[in-house]
């Protein structure tokens, strides 16, 4: 299954990308999910997207609880946002 | 109420917007409050060259339309419109546009003024400042949750 991930301002810098897909072998719980992330990404990675401030949205929805991330979800890391 | 939100890089002409909401609107209309938010140059004293914008197409446009509905159901607005730019902008530039009609001032300053301060905490934007001493990415201030706290916790506020 693959699964779109966007990271923006900060984050985009922290991680040194974008976006990217990732190919997993199944689903996997959120926490799971960035534990694989960091794989590729490196530990200073996993460090930046569990920090407290970040919030995660699943296909556009700011996650409340535990969250499983399916074949085709686009998982975005937003650091704290700010407008007007 | 009508709702329009749009989110660009280009530039926005607030007396086309006006002249449009006056073709569009019928004659319950009394009152029109607008807000124009400009990038400030300078950021406790120092330079800001450029203010970068990102957004997350779709989620942020969601995220205005949320704002301006909750305003919507505290007040009875008529017309909303809500332009927020994108990108790279210079000092002095125009940022944002509000303008909120309704059939009385008290509800029209009230909707514009509650569609700001909801802005600048809840809304999906991320701004960078690039000043002469460097960049960095800034985040809504401690007054800016005060303000919008306020509005929460005093749900009668006109």
């Amino acid at each position: 299954m693959t699964v779109r991930v966007l990271f923006f301002a900060s984050l985009k810098e922290a991680v040194g990308c974008e976006s990217l897909s990732i190919d997993l072998p199944e689903q996997l719980e959120l926490s799971a999910f960035i534990d694989r992330l960091a794989e590729q990404l490196g530990a200073h990675a996993h460090q930046a997207l569990t920090s407290e401030s970040v919030r995660v949205a699943v296909n556009q929805e700011l996650r409340n609880g535990p969250q499983v991330i399916s074949d085709g979800d686009e998982v975005a890391f937003l650091p704290p946002v700010t407008g007007g | 109420m009508k709702l329009e939100v749009r989110v660009q890089e280009a530039d926005f002409d607030i007396a086309a917007e006006y002249s449009a909401l006056r073709n569009r609107a019928g004659g319950g209309l009394g009152a029109v409050a607008t807000f124009i938010g400009l990038v400030r140059d300078r950021h406790d004293g120092d330079l800001v060259s450029t203010l970068y914008l990102e957004h997350y197409p779709g989620m942020t446009e969601r995220s205005i339309e949320a704002i301006a509905t909750k305003a919507a159901a505290r007040w009875p607005l008529q017309d909303v419109l809500v332009i927020h730019r994108v990108g790279a902008l210079g000092g002095a530039e125009q940022i944002v546009y509000v303008q909120v009609a309704s059939g009385h001032r008290d509800a029209a300053f009230a909707g514009a003024a509650f569609i700001m301060d909801y802005l600048k905490t809840d809304a999906v934007f991320w701004k960078r400042e690039d000043r002469n001493s460097g960049s960095r990415w800034i985040e809504s201030t401690r007054e800016d949750l005060l303000r919008r706290r306020n509005w929460d916790a005093d749900p009668k506020q006109q």
